[in-house]
């Protein structure tokens, strides 16, 4: 019957009628009213491509301060996986932000003005400015596996910048990773903007993971330590902030326990807490320790999707823009001005 | 340009963003008491702005077909059928053919009430779209209106999470369309204002449901409408959007509603997003130096 969805169109509603307005109630879960259930704020318009970015520009940063921090201590075998790590991050990152604008070939419009109010625009900037170093310090690392006699001139220069570009690389990592907190948190999505006190930390403990797992995954356990601990503590700040997170949230709660985000954070914690232990009881064992490191970076994803989902399906349902609203001006607290 | 209340709190939108010298602030009051449901807005909107088909479906959501403000809907009428409420009806000042309505027998009245209203972008003072647009395609008019800018847009839907009131939308299709990817939304007919006239909606409107005009004075007009409604018994009726003190900081298009917000598909109490964006800044620039300091403290532990 329908022919022609090209707005914001009915399509199969994903609960029909919640609450009075409904026209087919079948279990209210909560007492509001809504227009026929249909959904009052937009869910934003991206497909997984913002979910994915979350999850390597994350692995991007962390894996350019593990980078830096293998080369100043001379972890070679380290440096290399991080160097690595951090380059395939800032490529899937680069495509999947590309990818998901609706006229892709305007990309460089981004770079047409610089707004502090705007996270996305901040976020370009920062990628910006992190990219061609952390690129550099890649591309040292790909230099350094040619054969001897061809590290001269150009070569040998790029060698030589690897480790200051590395540097300010690994200075500018840690705003890649905390800043995709703003840019979700910075909505009217109920879930992420609910989030907004605690994201920043769930967020980069989960890029610290998810690097030092990906450290321990490429990297022998003699240069591993720093990995390790790096993932363990990013593990323990994830699973912290996420348990604060749920507290602090509210109603829009609910949506990281429910559906396919409710999946995915249960995987995601249940990877993380896993790859933790496992990182820690493994110290002597190369593929203990491998496995923890792919159970954490694993971990990382499912809680970056997660994340995503739960935003999504808090904007397809009205109740939660309504129900925390209405219980605000209901109890006599609307938000307003106050000098 | 960023003053005291850029961020939060009641304000003239044209002379924070710049301007000079800038014309009264433009906007709508819709009543929606007068709403007779008829759509001209809906149809005059589309053929001045050139806006595509939308939904071409029979909704069985009374007589609303076009579901909700969208990319190719910029304004929506909403139908609402639910049990009237017992008590004595009053005259809403509508035009009449035959017996006023108040002289109607109680059996002959309907047992229904039918809630219309057409909705529209709100024109926020503080405008969750256009603070979120990374290209600068969304811009404060001189007019206090907010605008997309087709031709800079780069269609990256952030506006489109940011609304408070779910109004700015993505172009979906029709595959033909130019404007396929970006953000569109209600403009306030920036091609009319410029040119003195009327946007398309309000000059369309048999009813003078929606009233065009200078912000102020609507905001004075609406306050006597809800006055004479209340005084004939209408208690039901309230104002929407009117007070710069609220979460947006009060919007330019607003409304008279007979009943609660949610029930018109509008939020409660919204609130722009960036209300909170220095807190979430600062969150930020903690959690950043928390994990430098964090990968810093990793290299210090002895090798291993």
């Amino acid at each position: 019957m329908t022919q022609g969805q090209h707005g914001g169109s009915p399509g199969n509603p994903h609960r029909s009628g919640a609450g009075r307005g409904g026209d087919r109630v079948m279990v209210p879960e909560a007492d509001f009213e809504s227009y026929y259930g249909r959904p009052i704020v937009k869910p934003a318009p991206w497909e997984h491509d913002i979910a994915v970015y979350l999850f390597s520009g994350g692995v991007a940063a962390g894996s350019s301060l593990l980078a830096a921090g293998a080369d100043l201590t001379g972890r070679t075998a380290l440096r290399r996986v991080a160097r690595f790590g951090s380059l395939a991050g800032l490529l899937v990152s680069v495509v999947a932000l590309v990818h998901d604008l609706g006229k892709p070939a305007r990309f460089l419009n981004m770079l047409r003005v610089a707004k502090p109010t705007s996270p996305m625009s901040v976020g370009t900037w920062i990628l910006s400015l992190h990219g061609p170093f952390a690129g550099v310090a890649a591309a040292a690392e790909l230099a350094a596996m040619l054969p001897t006699r061809w590290k001269r001139g150009p070569v040998r220069l790029l060698l030589d910048l690897g480790r200051p570009a590395g540097i300010v690389g690994a200075v500018t990592a840690p705003p890649v990773a905390a800043y995709t907190a703003v840019l979700l948190s910075d909505t009217a999505t109920p879930a992420w903007h609910s989030a907004y006190e605690e994201l920043p930390f769930v967020f980069c403990g989960s890029a610290a993971a998810a690097s030092g797992g990906l450290g321990l995954l490429g990297a022998p356990v003699a240069e591993a330590g720093p990995a390790r601990a790096f993932a363990v503590g990013g593990a323990l700040v994830e699973l912290g902030a996420e348990y604060r997170m749920e507290q602090s949230m509210g109603l829009p709660a609910e949506t990281l326990h429910r559906g396919r985000a409710g999946r995915l954070m249960r995987a995601g914690k249940a990877l993380t807490a896993a790859g933790a232990v496992g990182a820690l009881a493994g110290h002597r064992s190369r593929v203990l320790s491998a496995v923890s490191g792919a159970a954490l970076t694993a971990g990382s994803l499912c809680t970056r999707l997660g994340v995503y989902e739960a935003g999504i399906a808090s904007a397809k349902d009205p109740k939660y823009t309504v129900v925390p609203q209405r219980e605000r001006v209901d109890r006599g607290e609307p938000v307003r001005y106050r000098g | 340009m960023i003053g005291r209340n850029s961020f939060f709190g009641p304000l003239d939108p044209a002379p924070d963003a710049g301007y000079e010298d800038s014309p009264a602030r433009k906007g709508f009051f819709t009543d929606t008491s007068v709403c007779i449901g008829c759509k001209a807005c809906e149809v005059a909107c589309k053929e001045w702005n050139d806006v595509p088909e939308n939904v071409f479906a029979m909704l069985g959501t009374s007589y609303d077909n076009s579901y909700s403000l969208n990319a190719n809907q910029w304004r929506h009428v909403a139908f609402i059928e639910r049990p009237a409420q017992k008590r004595e009806s009053v005259s809403l000042g509508m035009p009449t053919v035959g017996a006023a309505p108040g002289d109607r027998p109680d059996e002959e009245k309907p047992d229904f009430r039918w809630l219309m209203s057409s909705d529209v972008c709100k024109h926020c003072t503080h405008a969750a779209c256009l603070d979120v647009c990374p290209t600068g395609s969304l811009f404060r008019s001189e007019f206090g209106t907010v605008v997309v800018q087709d031709d800079i847009c780069n269609g990256c839907g952030y506006c489109v999470a940011a609304c408070p009131y779910g109004v700015i939308d993505r172009r979906k299709g029709p595959e033909d369309d130019p404007k396929v990817g970006i953000a569109q939304k209600c403009t306030l007919c920036y091609d009319r204002l410029t040119d003195g006239q009327t946007p398309s909606c309000a000059q369309a409107c048999p009813t003078q449901s929606i009233q065009f005009g200078d912000v102020e004075e609507l905001r004075a007009r609406a306050e006597e409408r809800l006055a004479s409604l209340h005084e004939r018994g209408e208690t039901d009726a309230r104002l929407y959007g009117n007070d710069p003190e609220d979460g947006v900081g009060g919007t330019g298009a607003f409304f008279l509603l007979l009943d609660e917000p949610e029930v018109y598909g509008l939020p409660p109490d919204p609130v722009v997003t960036t209300k909170d964006l220095p807190e979430m800044w600062a969150r930020v620039a903690v959690a950043a130096v928390a994990m430098l300091a964090g990968a810093a403290a990793s290299f210090l532990r002895r090798r291993g």
